[in-house]
């Protein structure tokens, strides 16, 4: 029960930060500052908070949970497939494009990317477009952390607290501390968070490492064991598979909930400290997660663990012969997600669980961001583009910003009941495949004066259709028990292929044709469509 | 030109196709040497943010956010 009550007093405590950012806020009549407040917290936010809540904002479940999960099975190469390549991408994306949107939003009181694409290309209705498919693809993304509180509180607990009434909890508070507090609570509130996870690492290691008597001798363990040595190398992925993964860093910046945040500086030099402690952020975190995931295989002492252990060991050798529901049962059973939380429990004291288990609540609830983005979005890019402010009011837009952010979490968390695939493939296969495909858009937008709005119409439509596509194949198609199913063949040449871990083509992650056919498509329907016109572009260039 | 060549060299060092099939050794009596070789890229790539900041960095745009006329955001499609 002690580390309940700690990750209860850890809930209680951010719930009153974003009351207390609530009581910071401007009076209810205070028009469009108002909005701006709630919704950019002024762009107003110093160096300290913006670095930390900017890294928090991008650290999810999918950071402490996904990672060492897909450590657990899959071995050292999460580290590389993730964390290095998005401590190069993700501050070089900053550099580049963040500090231009925070130029462009300063000079022109944007508060949403597609405001800023609406005037850049000189459209209306295509920018609604643009708007529906970021909407929906940021969906599952809020949904991986309603997951994963569901998952935190079910383990911490010892099944106490079942996976929907967890799940339910964290929608709550999270939805709280968004509703008062908007983007300043949830900033500090992300703040917060960075600083515990932060720390959780270094004490995750020491604890846990200490537990299992010190990790020279369990990877040397590992080592002698012909079925777990792979684990420390990366021969369970093709290097081709490894390529493609750094395609996935580009969705960070195209996120609306990184956009957006570009916008809260105060000033433009606080993106010097993000873009360089960007990495080692990166770093403490991802490091001893997929570390600690990777130990994990040891410690068979640790009864669910085990059973995660024998699951595998089966679906390894009898995999092909069982029935596809018997392979799903064990593919659960063996799935990663929680192996985090069942070494903290079983080798950390009473009391530091409770205090990882709120570090891990924290990135857990990192989907406030995105809950308060697409808020911000609805409210700007549809109720004010569509004359709602302007017939209404300024505060009643806020005020229709918090009714979303409630009808959102609800919505999140419905689905997150009934959606029981593994946190990484659904983040990773969607959300954040999606999103990568879309960041030509910002290229072209802030780098390319002859691109179009009719450019920006295909390759919207593109993703869509591609991501669409993807799911539907994803979802007929059963991951087979052993080598990948071939889809699609030319001569000897496979197209298209079902792994287990998703859909592949030409032996690479959905993401690289979707965005190597975006980028083609602003290029080639740009040069065929008129331009934007000169004092458009005098705006920008 | 030197700036691109840069992240360009980075970007390919991510790529250690050399590490592949590596466990041995193990760098501090702990971490294998593939996962060695990226955590040390991560601090690498640090050092060279640092440096891009130092040299490259987009100081007009700061001049550049003063403030003009307000797009309105509309437009005919």
């Amino acid at each position: 029960m002690i580390p309940l009550a700690i990750v209860g007093l850890y809930l209680v405590a951010v719930v009153y930060v974003g009351v207390f950012a609530f009581r910071r806020s401007p009076k209810a009549d205070a028009g469009r500052a108002g909005a701006e407040d709630f919704f950019l917290a002024g762009r107003s936010l110093g160096p300290f908070v913006f670095v930390l809540s900017l890294f928090g904002t991008n650290m999810t479940a999918f950071s402490i949970l996904g990672s060492s999960g897909h450590a657990f099975s899959n071995g050292i190469v999460t580290y590389g497939l993730m964390a290095s390549s998005s401590a190069l991408i993700i501050p070089l994306s900053l550099f580049f494009i963040g500090t231009r949107i925070w130029a462009l939003g300063h000079r022109h009181g944007f508060m949403t990317p597609v405001q800023m694409f609406r005037d850049r290309w000189e459209c209306g209705h295509i920018g609604t477009v643009i708007f529906a498919v970021q909407a929906v693809l940021l969906v599952p993304y809020i949904i991986v952390g309603v997951m994963g509180g569901g998952t935190t509180l079910a383990a911490l607990s010892g099944g106490l607290v079942p996976y929907w009434a967890g799940g339910a909890l964290v929608a709550l508070v999270v939805m709280s501390y968004v509703f008062f507090g908007g983007m300043r609570g949830t900033a500090w509130v992300n703040t917060l968070q960075t600083l515990m996870f932060l720390a959780f690492g270094l004490l995750a290691v020491v604890v846990v490492g200490a537990g299992m008597g010190g990790f020279g001798h369990v990877f040397s363990e590992m080592l002698q064991t012909p079925g777990q040595a792979v684990l420390l190398t990366r021969e369970r992925v093709s290097p081709w598979y490894f390529f493609s993964y750094t395609f996935i860093p580009l969705s960070s910046i195209a996120f609306p909930h990184i956009g957006i945040f570009c916008l809260t500086a105060r000033k433009l030099s606080h993106f010097k400290r993000t873009v360089v402690l960007y990495p080692i952020c990166m770093l403490a975190i991802w490091l001893p997660c997929v570390f600690l995931g990777v130990a994990a295989n040891r410690a068979t002492d640790v009864p669910a663990i085990k059973a995660k252990l024998d699951a595998r060991a089966t679906l390894a050798t009898a995999g092909p012969t069982l029935d596809a529901a018997e392979r799903d049962r064990l593919r659960r059973t063996a799935s990663g997600d929680d192996v985090m939380l069942r070494l903290v429990e079983h080798y950390a004291p009473v009391w530091l669980i409770g205090l990882l288990g709120a570090s891990v609540m924290a990135a857990v609830m990192a989907s406030d961001s995105q809950i308060l983005a697409l808020s911000t979005m609805f409210t700007e890019d549809v109720f004010t583009f569509y004359g709602g402010t302007a017939r209404f009011g300024p505060n009643v837009q806020v005020q229709m910003g918090r009714l979303f952010v409630v009808l959102l979490t609800l919505v999140a968390y419905a689905i997150a009941l009934r959606v029981p695939q593994s946190i990484f493939d659904l983040a990773s296969q969607f959300a954040f495949a999606g999103y990568s495909a879309l960041a030509p858009l910002l290229v072209a937008a802030l780098f390319w004066r002859r691109s179009t709005k009719w450019g920006a119409l295909a390759v919207v439509i593109w993703v869509a259709i591609g991501i669409a596509a993807v799911a539907a194949i994803q979802m007929n198609v059963p991951p087979p028990a052993g080598p990948p199913t071939v889809l699609w063949q030319i001569g000897g040449l496979v197209v298209a292929s079902r792994a287990a871990a998703g859909l592949l083509v030409f032996n690479l992650l959905p993401v690289v044709p979707l965005t190597i056919g975006s980028v083609l498509l602003m290029w080639l329907v740009s040069l065929g469509t008129p331009a934007p016109g000169p004092r458009t572009l005098a705006r920008y260039f | 030109m030197l700036t691109a060549l840069v992240l360009l060299a980075f970007f390919a060092l991510h790529q250690d196709v050399w590490f592949w099939r590596s466990a041995e050794p193990l760098i501090f009596g702990v971490l294998p040497v593939g996962l060695a070789w990226h955590a040390g890229y991560t601090l690498a790539v640090s050092v060279v943010m640092a440096i891009l900041v130092r040299r490259a960095w987009p100081a007009h745009l700061e001049d550049a956010a003063g403030g003009s006329t307000p797009g309105t955001g509309r437009g005919d499609a």
